[in-house]
């Protein structure tokens, strides 16, 4: 399996084999289970579609509980495709774990970022606003500036950076080195910071 | 919150550290590496506090160098540090002791704690 789905546990620091101080995130990853198998005949591509984390039958449709039935399992929260490795095969009701990951190898990791709402273009898009508060300046500590030229064209551009709502999107952060798999709790420790808050879901791919 | 625990633990370094407190006076033997070289750094001062948990726990030592004031943190758990010697117990009221900044001589003084 190419990836796996996983739930955000937090941040923390370890030292490694050089008395480094390095920043990692632990990941609960797996174990998921196939759900649906995408064949080249009949959906033009190969892949698997695998389920995490267990959810209440009474809070889940009846088509989804006769989705989950012909797997074989229990209603799952979350759903997500993935490709198979090379030579891989799979059935309906497989479990999938953390195993399928190797040690001291690179990951990517996507889920949805931390909702900031409303913002200015100083946070938004790390524009510099008006670095004087003085020299005259009033009210221009966080201001965007020009948004163009004047008569020509006397509009603006359109996706001009400006305002507006932040975070709470789709963010992959790439090439995530595997520090550590620990595979008796699915827990996967990776360097570096990954989207969304604690407790999120979020997909891992190799 | 358990899970994380769970994790730190298999990186976990066993260097055991005596049980300091806030107002006692320490040494730390700090590994220095220059180079290819290592060498031990002494440093003596006053535990001003401890924080955080877990891997992540750090220490903050103040001490006078000459007439300067010198505060630094250390990691609890930082492959660097050789051994932790405690020299004095004191007795303090308090967990953080940031008072102890704009106190200078007779003043900075720390009541030993007495068993």
């Amino acid at each position: 399996m190419q990836g796996l789905i996983g739930k955000k546990i937090g941040m923390t620091s370890v030292f490694d084999d050089n008395g480094k101080n390095v920043p990692c995130t632990v990941i609960e990853v797996g174990p998921c289970v196939v759900t649906q198998i995408k064949t080249a005949e009949r959906d033009g591509y190969e892949a698997a579609q695998v389920a995490f984390d267990d959810k209440k039958e009474k809070n889940t449709t009846r088509a989804m509980i006769g989705h989950f039935k012909k797997a074989g399992t229990t209603p799952k929260r979350r759903l997500a495709e993935f490709m198979l490795d090379p030579g891989e095969t799979v059935n309906l009701g497989d479990i999938i774990t953390i195993e399928t990951f190797n040690d001291d190898t690179w990951v990517d990791v996507s889920g949805t970022s931390k909702g900031k709402g409303f913002q200015g273009v100083v946070k938004r898009y790390g524009f510099k606003g008006v670095n004087d508060a003085t020299h005259g300046q009033h009210n221009r500590l966080r201001a965007p500036g020009s948004l163009g030229a004047s008569s020509y064209p006397s509009r603006v551009f359109k996706g001009m950076r400006m305002g507006g709502q932040t975070g709470g999107t789709t963010v992959k952060q790439i090439s995530l080195r595997i520090l550590k798999l620990v595979p008796e709790h699915n827990l996967m420790i990776v360097k570096g910071s990954v989207p969304g808050a604690k407790g999120s879901y979020i997909v891992i791919e190799k | 919150m358990d899970l994380l625990k769970v994790a730190e633990q298999t990186f976990a370094v066993d260097n055991e550290v005596p049980d300091f407190k806030a107002g006692d006076t320490i040494t730390v033997h700090y590994k220095i590496k220059e180079g290819e070289k290592e060498r031990i750094q002494m440093y003596r001062g006053v535990v001003l506090q401890r924080r955080g948990a877990g891997t992540t726990e750090t220490f903050t030592v103040r001490k006078m160098s000459g007439n300067v004031g010198v505060e630094r943190i250390f990691p609890l758990k930082s492959p660097f540090i050789d051994k932790i010697e405690i020299n004095k117990f004191g007795r303090v009221r308090r967990a953080r002791l940031f008072y102890l900044r704009s106190r200078t001589g007779k003043k900075a003084r720390i009541k030993e704690r007495r068993f």
